[in-house]
């Protein structure tokens, strides 16, 4: 709101009228980095789903998707804005960083999630739609406002919502969940323990003055190694496990077991290296080769599906 | 009860037209967007309907 008139006798900074915000800062509100991750799993998800869903359609269902999850990207930050301000790695967001209020952002999150809620279940099916809703209820609710602060376990539990895309994808052409599609969640679930881990290594100091109960906080950085090197070692065959369900070739199954293995290998880096600047270095190798690790792993299924070889 | 207008900033105001900008664009994307889903979805039962 930009433009209103207050009661007179209000002091003018009692209330913070917002209107500050460009279109950049709305797009930053959505979190784009995150919403690309969203559309990719998502697409590789709704190629792979059987039947025939016009191509138009298609690009809808993954357009919707990658709102409802921008929507949750602002609502996030509508709740966490105090987390935010404080850490270094997102005090410049917009709310923080004073361009766009809460009440905006929060306004702005709910328009964008019943928006690409109801337009999912009309150009797909209801299913979607309500697997769209509940990832978002999941991500907001669930993650960001209970457990986050909660428990160190947050982002293991939390990790669901980060991977259910795929699953929407599959059940926008389908209408329903299938052993592939909860194969395809199961990778991103595996995944996100080690890979936030990592990066809560780095930013260890960030999350103690936030007050976010991140495991290296809570048990301490020794524990968060062993449990980044459990989870790297149940990864590896979460990650085949395309192949070994039979849903991708021996060629898939060949690379994902390397993938799996350099990733356990950066893990194993992480759990020998655990003082000053070169754990940080480790932790950060990690953090990075396990975005390239999901990225391959979904660009491989992506091209087995889109060349017919499976 | 008398009011009082709240005067907007230079930057305000810049704000305020791209955002206008961006919603005009979004609006018009989503019409043309509804369209075309109502054609696809239909097909030719578009013109198939009950008088």
């Amino acid at each position: 709101m930009t433009m209103v008139e207050q009661s007179q006798g209000l002091h003018e900074d009692a209330v913070d009228l917002g209107g500050r915000g460009s279109v950049s800062d709305y797009i930053a509100l959505l979190k784009p980095r995150v919403m690309s991750l969203v559309v990719f799993t998502a697409a590789v998800g709704l190629v792979m789903a059987p039947g025939n869903q016009h191509p138009f359609l298609s690009f809808i269902s993954i357009l919707c998707i990658a709102i409802g999850g921008g929507a949750s990207g602002a609502l996030n930050m509508w709740w966490d804005a105090d987390i935010d301000a404080v850490m270094s790695r997102t005090k410049k967001r917009p709310i923080p960083a004073g361009k766009i209020t809460r009440a905006e952002a929060f306004a702005f999150g709910m328009v964008l999630s019943f928006g690409s809620v109801l337009t999912l279940g009309l150009v797909a099916n209801w299913f979607a739609a309500a697997l769209l809703a509940f990832t978002i209820f999941f991500y907001v609710v669930i993650y960001t406002m209970w457990l986050k602060r909660s428990t160190p376990q947050n982002i293991v539990i939390g990790g669901a919502a980060g991977a259910l895309p795929p699953m929407v994808g599959w059940a926008a052409v389908t209408g329903d969940v299938s052993l592939v599609s909860i194969a395809l969640f199961m990778i991103t679930f595996t995944w996100t323990p080690p890979h936030f881990w990592a990066l809560a290594l780095v930013k260890n100091g960030d999350y103690q003055d936030a007050g976010v109960p991140m495991l290296p906080v809570v048990a301490g950085e020794t524990a968060t190694r062993h449990q980044i090197v459990l989870y790297s070692l149940l990864l590896l065959p979460v990650g085949m496990s395309p192949y070994l369900l039979g849903f991708a070739t021996e060629v898939f199954g060949v690379g994902s077991a390397v993938l799996g293995l350099i990733f356990l290998g950066y893990a194993v880096r992480v759990w020998r290296i655990r003082e000053g600047e070169p754990a940080k270095k480790a932790a950060m190798s990690l953090f990075k080769f396990s975005l390239f690790y999901l990225m391959l792993i979904f660009a491989g299924l992506l091209a087995e599906n889109v060349m017919g070889l499976v | 009860m008398s009011k009082q207008k709240a005067v907007l900033s230079d930057e305000q105001v810049k704000a305020r037209r791209g955002r206008s900008v961006a919603l005009a664009v979004t609006l018009a994307v989503l019409v043309a967007m509804f369209y075309v889903i109502t054609i696809v979805k239909l097909g030719p039962g578009i013109m198939d309907r009950p008088m």
